[in-house]
């Protein structure tokens, strides 16, 4: 992925590189749903189509040294950060080359090397571990930001609470990012909070510094990442994002969406992000069609490197078992 | 050698590992300024200040979980949960993220972070305070879990699982606090899987953790009235599990009791009854005893309270029982 110079506003050769990196996280998912309907593809996967600008404008915010923790909708985040496609989708289909060897799956990503310290499957679980190493880092007085996305559905879960409490109340490094597509799996925002269309409430009720973003802006979402994170960096305190985003697939490969109306899915690909950008940068037909080439090639690349991968042994379960 | 309580041994750990490394910190509820719902951490807020003695709110799953944070970002926590009864809040934390990163990132991250609870009957706290839960956390790949009986026991492995690179779940007594034992100069750290034959005998083994062990001995000494010759072998962490120690033990008596202060149903001692039984099968001479709480929640009057927990006669007669007295 490319490598954008930090600025609170990016300049248009960032917002190029933005664009490469969500077409492709798109052309990739797309290609995993693909080959999970085609049967190849073992476990569960969700994909984050509608959502890019949120990881690409929080990634491209991040410094090196920073870390995150993920969800279950988990490829967008660790592509943004730079883990390599070929090992992203190598760890899809289950092979020692890929990010997690073969350990985690679709919901479990791991790059270290990138900052991701897990895509957690459980909704909420990585909250209370980016609350502690942003302890850590206050504690140690270095100068990295722990990073934590989740949906809105994890807002009502106990850890959300205890995390952004114990965050606030120590000031630790973390920026807790809400990509808040108003949808938890199939019961939409107003059936599970009262402040719905508002997460930063939440907030609000630890006297959490928060920010309101539209989650399909890649540019607002970057500087607001960035404003959020010298915060923290600084040792002010968390801050909590309120990404506003559209889920424009269902929760998962092959969700019917039996709970969704027609009209819902339209608004959701009304405010595609990708198209959005195209168009705020002025890109040509020709400009953008070279883009596309470059992410389908990349992401046939992947595919290829992923299918001629190796298959761990069966023994090699018993690997990394130390207790 | 010197005589210090349990309570004191804990503590000695704590300050000598936070001494010894800036790394290492402490998190629990009310552990700084009162010292611990127990009194085990008196005492270090004042040599170490609020940024590594830090009070927490009442959040157990933040609790364990900020630590699995910190503990991957490099530093190495000892979070304390005032009851077990109450790690049930945090066992999220615990089975699915601090035993599972290691193991789901291939390798690449590990979580040295140590978890403090106590438990145990006795003093009549009713059904929610006084739970015995060390069998749930064994049946949990990815964690290592201590139950020391003594003051240089849990010293040592306190120690041990400070400088762990995995998760460490340290079971205390609340009965053992103030019971006193000798302990070196020295730490010695005790290494976790190792077993120590508590008592040596010849007639029959009894296998127990925690306070059971000091039941137990009060068993022996009565048995030995009666001429049985009892051993005694403390596993001292139930994962990993010193199984040799155990089996040689059996090898030398053919007879064995199980013995902890948990539901005997699915407890600890179902499963060492069932490695003894395929390892040690042609060496026993009476089926394997168990001992443990009676089925039911712990009642509040003393009476009922004391009718469900194992005590020293429950021990001596399952003795008796496998030697057919």
């Amino acid at each position: 992925m490319a490598k954008v110079e930090k600025k609170s506003t990016p300049t248009e050769e960032s917002l190029r590189d933005f664009l490469r990196d969500m077409l492709l996280i798109r052309r990739f998912e797309e290609k995993v749903e693909e080959r999970f309907r085609a049967g190849e593809l073992p476990g569960f996967l969700h994909v984050a189509i509608g959502q890019e600008a949120i990881a690409v404008g929080v990634s491209h915010a991040m410094e090196d040294d920073d870390i995150f923790a993920s969800t279950h909708r988990a490829h967008g985040h660790t592509l943004a950060r730079g883990t390599h496609p070929n090992n992203v989708m190598a760890e899809l289909y289950g092979k020692i080359e890929g990010c997690s060897h073969g350990y985690g799956g679709s919901m479990h990503l791991y790059d270290v090397s990138h900052g991701n310290y897990g895509a957690n499957a459980v909704i909420g679980g990585g909250l209370p571990a980016v609350t502690g190493a942003g302890l850590a880092f206050k504690l140690r007085d270095e100068p990295r930001v722990a990073v934590a996305f989740f949906g809105d559905g994890a807002t009502n879960i106990g850890t959300f609470h205890e995390s952004l409490n114990l965050a606030q109340l120590w000031k630790t490094k973390t920026v807790f990012v809400c990509e808040n597509n108003h949808w938890a799996e199939s019961t939409p925002g107003w059936q599970h909070s009262p402040v719905w269309d508002d997460m930063s409430k939440r907030a609000l009720a630890y006297d959490m510094r928060s920010i309101k973003v539209d989650g399909q802006d890649v540019e607002a979402v970057y500087e607001a990442a960035q404003e959020a994170l010298e915060h923290a960096r600084s040792g002010e305190g968390p801050v909590f994002i309120d990404a506003v985003t559209y889920r424009m697939h269902g929760h998962y490969i092959g969700d019917p969406q039996v709970y969704r109306t027609k009209e819902d899915r339209e608004e959701a690909a009304a405010h595609e992000p990708i198209g959005r950008l195209r168009e705020r940068i002025g890109l040509s037909d020709d400009e953008f069609d070279e883009f596309d080439r470059v992410a389908h090639a990349t992401v046939d690349d992947a595919l290829a490197f992923a299918q001629a991968g190796t298959d761990p042994k069966p023994e090699d379960a018993l690997k990394n078992v130390y207790a | 050698m010197p005589e210090v309580t349990y309570r004191e041994a804990v503590r000695d750990a704590l300050g000598k590992a936070m001494r010894e490394n800036d790394d290492v910190f402490l998190m629990g509820e009310d552990i700084a300024e009162m010292g611990g719902s127990m009194g085990v951490t008196q005492g270090l807020l004042e040599e170490f200040g609020p940024e590594r003695v830090r009070n927490t709110p009442i959040s157990e799953m933040a609790i364990v979980g900020a630590g699995i944070g910190a503990a991957m970002a490099g530093m190495r926590p000892v979070v304390e949960i005032m009851y077990e009864d109450f790690l049930t809040l945090s066992l999220e934390q615990i089975v699915n993220q601090a035993a599972k990163h290691r193991y789901m990132s291939g390798g690449q991250v590990t979580v040295p972070l140590t978890i403090r609870t106590q438990g145990g009957a006795g003093w009549s706290p009713g059904a929610q305070h006084a739970q015995q839960l060390e069998a749930w956390l064994v049946h949990i790949p990815g964690l290592k879990v201590a139950y020391p009986s003594t003051p240089q026991d849990v010293r040592g492995i306190l120690w041990t699982a400070i400088h762990d690179p995995n998760p460490v779940i340290v079971f205390e007594h609340r009965l053992l606090y103030p019971v006193k034992g000798e302990m070196t100069e020295e730490l010695e750290p005790v290494e976790l899987g190792k077993a120590r034959v508590v008592r040596e005998g010849t007639d029959v083994t009894v296998i127990a953790i925690g306070p059971l062990v000091h039941r137990a001995l009060e068993a022996a000494e009565q048995a030995e009235a009666d001429g049985i010759s009892v051993e005694i072998v403390d596993p001292r962490t139930l994962q990993p599990l010193d199984e040799d120690s155990l089996v040689a033990s059996v090898k030398k008596t053919n007879r064995v009791v199980v013995a902890h202060e948990a539901v005997t149903r699915m407890g600890f001692g179902a499963e060492v009854a069932a490695v003894l039984q395929y390892k040690a099968f042609d060496y026993l001479d009476a089926p394997i005893e168990r001992v443990g709480a009676k089925f039911a929640p712990l009642a509040f009057a003393p009476v009922m309270e004391q009718y469900v927990v194992p005590n020293t006669d429950d021990v001596l007669a399952a003795i008796k029982r496998t030697v057919g007295k």
